[in-house]
């Protein structure tokens, strides 16, 4: 269920456009800023505020990586995998992940912890490799500082 | 030498409006609306500005299809470009974190020539920091009158909004950098009607990249004259070039445009780490041909690394060493395009999957001779003419040129049934 303030904030981003539906990616976003992820019911419940077609609306959302239709953890790890990060030891740090976390890509740790994904360079190529956990980015990565990094999120 | 672009930078810090104005900053824009917008747009065609996303299209010459007069539609759009995401580039990111302004002025002025009602940045998701310091920027700028009505009393009016996307490499693509911000699925548009005809919610709209933006207030405050005359080459202007990879000072500077490649990794990033040799580099992001040995002294503005056979690109190299396996390289670009490609067309939604899985057989030691054949295959029915964007063909460039000129390290995996570089995991 979408609360109060969900609402109004989608309202204010649907004024901003000439259709309402242009709101769709903010809106989703606005949601997931306060779910962590989309459910179908909160993305029914957008589709039905910006009067588009369930499906439409679902037609975009899984079209954006960003947008999660699936639950994820209460940390979120992206690491580049981009050709700099390849290029400059990503198999390692990417490897040591999935052993110190015991998952895989687009998968959630048990304790609900952390999700690990795969994201697309993340711009910061002359101190790869990098990765962001949440909105926090960090680079010149090596296994020794990934545990301090993983500790500050609980 | 003058580097205007990054003249205000400090690495870690942002400028603020104060800093901005004493150094210069909004003189550009003043001087911009005592003239006719027509007018600013001959000034920037005739500078020589080539778009710096990649395309390198001249960017006075892009703005003037835009309908003008009293005919042309009321509502029109100016966007700045701001989804900075091909594999190896990261030189936006240094303008909008550094001198946010100078993004904001060059809009302004921009908006101004083609006379536009709303400007939007376009920004990828990942560039938090570079969001929240444009969000204080158009804050600061709304404050000075430099945004909103009436700006400086000339009765043009303009607001600037920060889209910040929710991810997908595609949408850097104009035309589906159009959809995405009218909230559908970023998908590339059939051209024509080109966006300065037909573009954000049909009306005439410009898209733009940061670095070309970030160059219009220097151009209108200092003359044609003067920014042609800080290139080496006859191209005009300076240009961010930046080098990643296993060099020994990684990073981004503004250079003369018609710097060499030589000059760029070996005095500016100070050449190869020890112990490792260049073997090749892809000019301006993923999607290039590689240059090798051969091509050091080529200078890197647009018609040279055309010449040379690859494209100047976004100017930022990435470097194949000695020791890096050129075939999970390639292998690792083209997975980044079969997964990026949108899906709109067969021969890249089809194609690049199948390329991404021929070389990773080939690296792991199952390629048979075979596939060679394929990979060539791909390369000309994705090359130009085939889809309706440019992904499909971007991501052949690296793969046709690696096919040239690492053909015998492709030969070497096929015939060992195995990658030479990875013995320790084998």
């Amino acid at each position: 269920m979408l609360s109060k303030e969900e609402i109004k904030l989608i309202e204010k981003e649907m004024a901003k456009f000439p259709v309402k539906s242009a709101a769709s990616i903010e809106s989703l976003k606005i949601v997931q800023d306060k779910q962590r992820w989309v459910s179908d019911k909160a993305l029914a419940e957008v589709a039905r505020i910006l009067e588009m077609p369930v499906t439409e609306l679902e037609n975009v959302a899984s079209f954006y990586n960003l947008i999660y239709r699936k639950p994820v953890g209460r940390h979120v790890i992206h690491l580049c995998e981009s050709i700099s990060c390849w290029v400059m030891g990503l198999e390692d740090i990417l490897g040591y992940l999935n052993k110190k976390l015991g998952i895989s890509y687009g998968e959630t740790t048990e304790d609900d912890r952390f999700t690990l994904l795969p994201i697309q360079c993340l711009g910061d190529c002359d101190k790869a490799p990098a990765m962001m956990v949440d909105n926090d980015l960090y680079n010149n990565l090596t296994t020794e500082k990934i545990d301090d990094i993983l500790q500050k999120y609980q | 030498m003058e580097t205007p672009l990054t003249k205000n930078i400090i690495k870690g810090k942002t400028i603020d409006l104060k800093i901005y104005e004493k150094s210069g900053g909004y003189q550009g824009l003043r001087k911009a609306m005592s003239k006719n917008p027509e007018d600013i747009t001959s000034i920037v065609k005739e500078s020589g500005l080539k778009g710096r996303g990649g395309a390198g299209f001249n960017t006075g010459q892009k703005w003037s299809f835009v309908p003008m007069g009293k005919d042309a539609p009321k509502e029109k759009y100016l966007i700045a470009n701001a989804d900075e995401m091909e594999p190896g580039t990261f030189k936006d990111r240094l303008l909008l974190e550094g001198d946010p302004h100078q993004l904001i002025e060059g809009m302004i002025i921009a908006s101004y020539a083609i006379q536009a009602s709303n400007a939007f940045i376009f920004m990828r998701w990942t560039y938090q920091n570079s969001a929240d310091q444009i969000r204080k920027a158009i804050a600061e700028a709304h404050e000075a009158g430099y945004l909103g009505r009436n700006i400086l009393n000339t009765g043009f009016d303009l607001d600037i909004h920060l889209h910040v996307s929710a991810g997908r490499y595609i949408c850097g693509e104009e035309t589906a950098l159009l959809n995405a911000l009218e909230g559908k699925r970023a998908i590339p548009r059939s051209k024509p009607p080109f966006p300065q005809v037909s573009g954000l919610f049909g009306k005439p709209t410009i898209v733009n990249n940061v670095e070309t933006l970030c160059n219009l207030p220097h151009i209108i405050d200092k003359g044609k004259e003067w920014y042609k005359s800080l290139s080496i080459t006859d191209e005009g202007g300076t240009k961010l070039y930046g080098v990643s990879g296993r060099v020994k000072k990684p990073g981004c500077w503004e250079l003369p445009l018609g710097t060499t490649m030589r000059e760029i990794i070996e005095e500016h990033a100070g050449g190869m780490l020890d112990g490792y040799k260049f073997r090749g580099a892809l000019p301006g992001g993923a999607s290039t041909d590689f240059l090798i040995e051969e091509h050091m002294d080529t200078v890197m503005d647009y018609s040279s690394a055309m010449k040379a056979g690859s494209r100047l690109g976004t100017g930022t190299l990435v470097i194949l060493d000695d020791r890096t396996c050129p075939v999970g390289f390639v292998h690792n670009l083209e997975k980044f395009f079969a997964h990026e490609s949108c899906g709109w067309c067969t021969p890249c939604r089809d194609g690049l999957p199948w390329v991404e899985k021929v070389l990773n057989a080939i690296e792991n030691g199952e390629g048979v001779e075979k596939d060679m054949k394929i990979l060539e295959f791909h390369t000309s029915y994705l090359s130009p003419g085939h889809t309706y964007c440019a992904l499909a063909p971007g991501a052949m460039e690296p793969l046709q040129s690696a096919l040239k000129y690492f053909r015998e390290d492709f030969m070497k995996h096929i015939n060992e049934k195995r990658c030479p570089w990875r013995n320790n995991y084998a």
